[in-house]
C-alpha cells in the first residue's frame, strides 16, 4: 500500500505496442530493444549472473556448510587432516542442548531483544511523531543529529559507550554519585563497574543500541506520518479525541503496516546483535554475559576450536531468524514490495 | 487572548523537547570528541569536565605516529580504504545489472530472485562467519584484503540490488525507445540514457555499501586474526582498546579519525540517503 509513485510510472506500465499483434511499423532498433527471442530471453540471466554467482557462493553455500558441519565433528584433528570428519548424528545438538551456558546465552538473547525492540520501537515513534510537529527548520536539525546517531560505527558506539560507563572517569558513575538519594543516586556509584555482571552490562548494550537504533525507526515513523492525510487528525480532533485516542485510532491503524516491518527487522537486528555485545562485553572475556551469537563464535574461535558444536549453534541462531524473516518477507509481500 | 499564548507555550514546549531530544542524541559523539582533546591527567579525573580545560594534539599525534600500538594511523587507513573503496565499485556495478534484469525483464525466476535477496539478507554474518573461515582458510584467502573485499561485495549486494532496482523502474521507458528510434543500439541506450538517469541512485547506494564496507568489524576481525599490519580501522580501533592500560584519549582519538569520514560522507549526502533510508525501510 506504501508502493510510492515511483512504482506507478510508465515504467511498469504495459509495454504499448502492438495493438493489433502487429509492431512492423517500428523502426529496427526500437525492435531490438524489445526482441522476444531466445536471445533477449538469456539477457535477464546473464545480467543477474554475477551476483548470483557471489550471493550463492559466498552466502548460501556457507549457510548450506552451517547444516552439514552442525551434524560432523569438525574440530582441530579435522581441521588439521590428522583425523577425518565423520558423521555424528545430533551429537552436536545433544552437547548444546545439555550446556548450561546455551541455556543462559540463549536466555540473554531473548530478554534483551524482548526488552530492546520495544524500547527503540517507543522511542523512534515518539521521535517520529514530536518531528512531524516541529517547524521545519528545527525538524531538520533533530533528524540530523539523529541520524548522526545512527551513521555511527558500531564500534565506534561501543566503545565510545564503555568510556562514557567506565569505572575510572566514565561520566555515568559522576553523574550517578550526583543524583540524590531518592533517585537511587549516591557514593555508592562512584567507581561502579558496569561490565562485570550481565545486568549491569546489558544495562550499557540496550542504552547503545536504542540510541542507534531509534533514528532508523523515527525517520521511517515521519515518512509513514507525511503520508497521512491532515483531514483525518483534524476530524478525529473535531470529534473531540486527545492526542493519545487519535494515535490509537487513526496514526496507528494506518502505520500498522511500517511498524510491523519495523518490529521485525528490529527483532531481526536485536536477537543477532554482535559487534556492540562483543565489546561492551569485553570481547570474549565474560563467559556469564555471552549472547547467543557470542556463545555461538566464541565455540569456533577460541582455543581449542569445535566448529561442529560452532555449526549447530550458528543453526539455531539462522533458523531462528529465518522464521522471523519469513513473517517480515510476508508483511514486504502484502505491502507489494515485490513487483 | 488566551489561545496565541497557549500556542506560542506549546510550540515552545515543542522546540524544547526537540532541542533536549537532539542534545542527548548527540552527547555521546561530544563526548568522545571532547575527550580525544583532553591530555590524561584531564581523562583520569574523577569529576569529569565537558570541555578540556587544556586542549591537546597529543593523542591525536600518538594515533598518526603509531607511538601506541607501534603502526600509524595510516596503513589501517589505506586498508580500510582499499577494501571499501574496491568493494563499492564492484557492488555498485553488479547491483546495477541485477537491478536492470529485475526492473526491465520478466523471467522465470524473478519473483523467486527477488524473495531469495530479501530472505538471503537477514541471514547472521557471526553464523556465516565460521563456514567462511574454514572457506577461506583452504582457499589462502585468510589475512588477504582481497578475500576481505569479496565479502563485502556480496553482503552488500541484497540491499544494493533491492533499492536500485526501484531505481531502474523509475526511468520511464519511453526515453530508452526515443534514444532507440534515433539508431542507439543497447549500450549506447545504457550508457547515455539509463546510466546518467540511475546515477543519484547509484550514489545512495554507493553510501550503503560504502558505510557498510567501513563499519564491517566480524569479518574484519575474524580473517584479519594474526597480520596486524592488515587490520581495517574497527579492528585497529577494537586492538588497542582491548589491550592492558586503557589509553582513552588514543582510543578516542582513534575513533574520532575513523568516523570523521562516515560523518562528512554523511551529512553531504543526507537528503537523499534519507530518501533512500525510507524507500528501503519501506520496501524492505
Amino acid at each position: 500500500m506504501l508502493s510510492s509513485a515511483k512504482e506507478a510510472s510508465p515504467a511498469s506500465a504495459p509495454v504499448p505496442v502492438s495493438p493489433n499483434g502487429r509492431w512492423s511499423y517500428l523502426p529496427p532498433s526500437v525492435r531490438r530493444l524489445r526482441r522476444r527471442g531466445p536471445r533477449r530471453r538469456l539477457v535477464p540471466y546473464l545480467l543477474l549472473l554475477p551476483s548470483a554467482a557471489a550471493i550463492g557462493l559466498m552466502l548460501v553455500w556457507p549457510a548450506i556448510q552451517l547444516a552439514i558441519y552442525s551434524f560432523q565433528n569438525y574440530g582441530l584433528p579435522q581441521i588439521t587432516g590428522a583425523e577425518p570428519t565423520q558423521w555424528t548424528g545430533f551429537g552436536n545438538f545433544k552437547l548444546v542442548l545439555d550446556d548450561p551456558e546455551f541455556w543462559s546465552s540463549l536466555r540473554i538473547s531473548v530478554v534483551f531483544a524482548a526488552v530492546v525492540v520495544p524500547l527503540t520501537l517507543m522511542t523512534g515513534t515518539l521521535v517520529g511523531l514530536l518531528l512531524n510537529r516541529l517547524g521545519r527548520k528545527m525538524a531538520s536539525f533533530v533528524s540530523t543529529a539523529a541520524l548522526l546517531a545512527w551513521a555511527m560505527p558500531g564500534v565506534s558506539a561501543s566503545v565510545i559507550f564503555v568510556w562514557l560507563f567506565d569505572p575510572d572517569g566514565g561520566v555515568a558513575d559522576w553523574l550517578l554519585t550526583k543524583l540524590p538519594v531518592w533517585l537511587d543516586g549516591g557514593q555508592k556509584w562512584s567507581g561502579f563497574s558496569w561490565t562485570n555482571a550481565p545486568l549491569p552490562a546489558y544495562t550499557v548494550i540496550t542504552l547503545l543500541v536504542v540510541w542507534q537504533g531509534f533514528p532508523f525507526i523515527a525517520v521511517s515513523v515521519l515518512a509513514g506520518l507525511k503520508m497521512i492525510p491532515t483531514e483525518l487528525f483534524e476530524a478525529a480532533r473535531v470529534d473531540g479525541a486527545g492526542p493519545w485516542r487519535v494515535f490509537w485510532k487513526v496514526t496507528y491503524p494506518i502505520l500498522k503496516p511500517i511498524f510491523l516491518v519495523l518490529a521485525l527487522l528490529s527483532v531481526i537486528w536485536d536477537f543477532g546483535l554482535f559487534t556492540q555485545a562483543y565489546i561492551v562485553t569485553g570481547e570474549l572475556g565474560n563467559r556469564d554475559e555471552f549472547n547467543l551469537g557470542i556463545y555461538a563464535y566464541d565455540k569456533a574461535f577460541t582455543m581449542p576450536p569445535d566448529y561442529g558444536v560452532a555449526s549447530a549453534l550458528a543453526l539455531i541462531l539462522t533458523i531462528v531468524l529465518l522464521i522471523i524473516t519469513a513473517g517480515y518477507v510476508r508483511a514486504s509481500v502484502r505491502q507489494g514490495a515485490i513487483q | 487572548m488566551t489561545r496565541p499564548y497557549a500556542r506560542r507555550t506549546r510550540k515552545f514546549a515543542l522546540n524544547a523537547t526537540g532541542i533536549l531530544v537532539a542534545a542527548v542524541t548527540l552527547f555521546p559523539i561530544f563526548w568522545m570528541v571532547s575527550t580525544a582533546f583532553k591530555p590524561a591527567t584531564e581523562i583520569e579525573s574523577l569529576t569529569p569536565h565537558p570541555l578540556p580545560y587544556h586542549p591537546t594534539w597529543v593523542n591525536f599525534a600518538n594515533v598518526l605516529n603509531g607511538s601506541v600500538i607501534g603502526m600509524p594511523y595510516w596503513v589501517f587507513l589505506r586498508n580500510s580504504l582499499l577494501v571499501t573503496v574496491s568493494s563499492v565499485l564492484v557492488s555498485s556495478l553488479v547491483a546495477l545489472l541485477a537491478a536492470i534484469a529485475v526492473a526491465r525483464f520478466r523471467f522465470r525466476f524473478r519473483t523467486t530472485y527477488l524473495i531469495m535477496l530479501l530472505i538471503v539478507q537477514m541471514l547472521p554474518q557471526q553464523a556465516l562467519v565460521i563456514a567462511l573461515f574454514l572457506d577461506f582458510r583452504k582457499v589462502n584467502l585468510l589475512d588477504s584484503l582481497i578475500g576481505l573485499s569479496l565479502l563485502y561485495i556480496t553482503f552488500s549486494l541484497p540491499v544494493t540490488i533491492w533499492m536500485l532496482r526501484n531505481f531502474v523502474a523509475a526511468v520511464p521507458r519511453q526515453l530508452e525507445e526515443a534514444a532507440a528510434i534515433d539508431g542507439a543500439g543497447p549500450y549506447t541506450v545504457f550508457r547515455k540514457v539509463l546510466l546518467p538517469l540511475v546515477a543519484p541512485g547509484l550514489v545512495t547506494t554507493s553510501v550503503f555499501a560504502f558505510i557498510f564496507a567501513w563499519n564491517e568489524f566480524v569479518f574484519a576481525l575474524t580473517f584479519l586474526g594474526t597480520d596486524q599490519s592488515k587490520y581495517t580501522l574497527p579492528v585497529y580501533v577494537t586492538y588497542f582498546f582491548g589491550k592492558g592500560s586503557v589509553d582513552w584519549g588514543a582510543i578516542m582519538a582513534a575513533s574520532v579519525l575513523f568516523t570523521l569520514p562516515v560523518m562528512i560522507f554523511f551529512l553531504i549526502v543526507q537528503r537523499r540517503l534519507r530518501t533512500g533510508l525510507i524507500a528501503g525501510a519501506v520496501k524492505g
